[in-house]
C-alpha cells in the first residue's frame, strides 16, 4: 500500500520530537507539530491509519488507556468515511492529519466524497433487549464518547466537494 | 486475525485472536454462522488474544448473540475478555446480554 508522507513543521519544532510539557499550559494553535498521510478509502488501510494515529498519541504522551481509546476512534471514523462517504471500498483517497500539542491530539479526516454527518446520528438505544438492538451507529457513538470534540464540516456547496472531521483528545496534566 | 474452531459434545469453542475490525470481522462472522448454520447454537468465545476490537466486530458478537439465543436453543458467552474489549462492550451497553468467564474451561462446562 502507498503512502504519501508529509511532514509540515508548523512551529520552530520541526521534528515529530515530544512536546515540551515545562513551559505554560497554554496551547496556542501554531504550538503544535503536524503530520499528514494518505490512506486509501479500503478497509485494509485500518490497521496502518491506526498505527499512524497511535504512533501521534504516543509521542503527545498519552497512555495506553488513551491509546487504545484514540485508535478505536480513529477506525470508526475511518470505516464510516469508506461506509457512507464513498458507499463502500473504493480507490478514493483520506487524508490523515495529526495535530500533536503539548496538551492535546487532533485529528483531522478528510474526504471527497458524500457529506455524511456523523455527529447528527442519534444515540443507539443502549439499555432495549436483545432483539431490538440496533447496531447501526455505535461506531459513531464510540467516536463521541472515547474523544472530548467530534466535530464535522461538510462540503460548502460549489466547492472541491470535500468533508472534514475534527476530533480532538485532551491529556490531562500528570501531577 | 486468526479464528479456530473447536467442536465439543455440548458447545462449540471459537478462539479469536488479532485484530476484529471492519476488514476481519466478516471473517469472523462467516465462522460463526457456519457453526449455527449446522444447528449449533452453544458457543464459547475464547477472546484472550484479541488485540483490537471495534463496533464491527461487536457487531458479529451481538447478531450471533439474537441468533443463538432465538427459540431458547443455546447462547453465545465470552471468555477470558481482555480489559480494554471489556470497557468497548461496557460503552455499548452490551455487558447485560452476556454471560463473561474468567476461564475457558468453565464456560465451555457450563452447557
Amino acid at each position: 500500500m502507498a503512502f504519501i508522507l508529509v511532514v509540515l513543521p508548523i512551529s520552530d519544532k520541526s521534528t515529530m520530537a515530544p512536546p515540551s510539557t515545562t513551559g505554560s499550559s497554554h496551547e496556542s494553535p501554531t504550538n503544535h507539530t503536524q503530520e499528514s498521510r494518505v490512506f486509501v478509502a479500503q478497509y485494509d488501510s485500518l490497521e496502518a491509519i491506526r498505527e499512524f494515529v497511535s504512533r501521534s498519541a504516543e509521542i503527545c504522551d498519552f497512555d495506553t488507556k488513551a491509546i487504545y481509546a484514540i485508535e478505536l476512534a480513529t477506525d470508526e471514523a475511518f470505516t464510516n468515511i469508506v461506509e457512507h462517504a464513498y458507499g463502500g471500498e473504493s480507490s478514493q483517497m483520506v487524508e490523515c492529519t495529526c495535530q500533536i500539542r503539548p496538551l492535546s491530539l487532533t485529528i483531522i479526516l478528510h474526504d471527497c466524497g458524500q457529506a455524511f454527518d456523523p455527529t447528527a446520528v442519534p444515540e443507539p438505544n443502549l439499555e432495549a433487549p436483545l432483539e431490538e438492538r440496533e447496531t447501526g451507529g455505535l461506531g459513531i457513538y464510540f467516536m463521541r464518547k472515547l474523544m472530548d470534540e467530534v466535530n464535522f464540516s461538510p462540503a460548502p456547496k460549489n466547492s472541491d466537494g470535500c468533508n472534514t472531521l475534527t476530533m480532538i483528545k485532551h491529556r490531562e496534566i500528570s501531577a | 486475525m486468526e479464528v479456530t474452531t473447536t467442536q465439543y459434545k455440548h458447545c462449540d469453542l471459537v478462539k479469536v485472536s488479532g485484530r476484529v475490525d471492519s476488514q476481519t470481522a466478516p471473517q469472523l462472522a462467516e465462522a460463526l454462522d457456519t457453526i449455527t448454520n449446522g444447528g449449533r447454537f452453544k458457543i464459547v468465545i475464547d477472546m484472550s488474544e484479541i488485540d483490537f476490537m471495534s463496533s464491527a466486530g461487536l457487531r458479529v458478537l451481538i447478531n450471533t448473540q439474537k441468533n443463538c439465543k432465538r427459540f431458547n436453543r443455546g447462547e453465545v458467552v465470552l471468555a477470558q475478555v481482555p480489559e480494554r474489549i471489556y470497557e468497548a462492550l461496557d460503552l455499548a451497553g452490551f455487558v447485560p446480554l452476556f454471560a463473561f468467564y474468567d476461564d475457558v474451561t468453565t464456560a465451555v462446562g457450563r452447557f
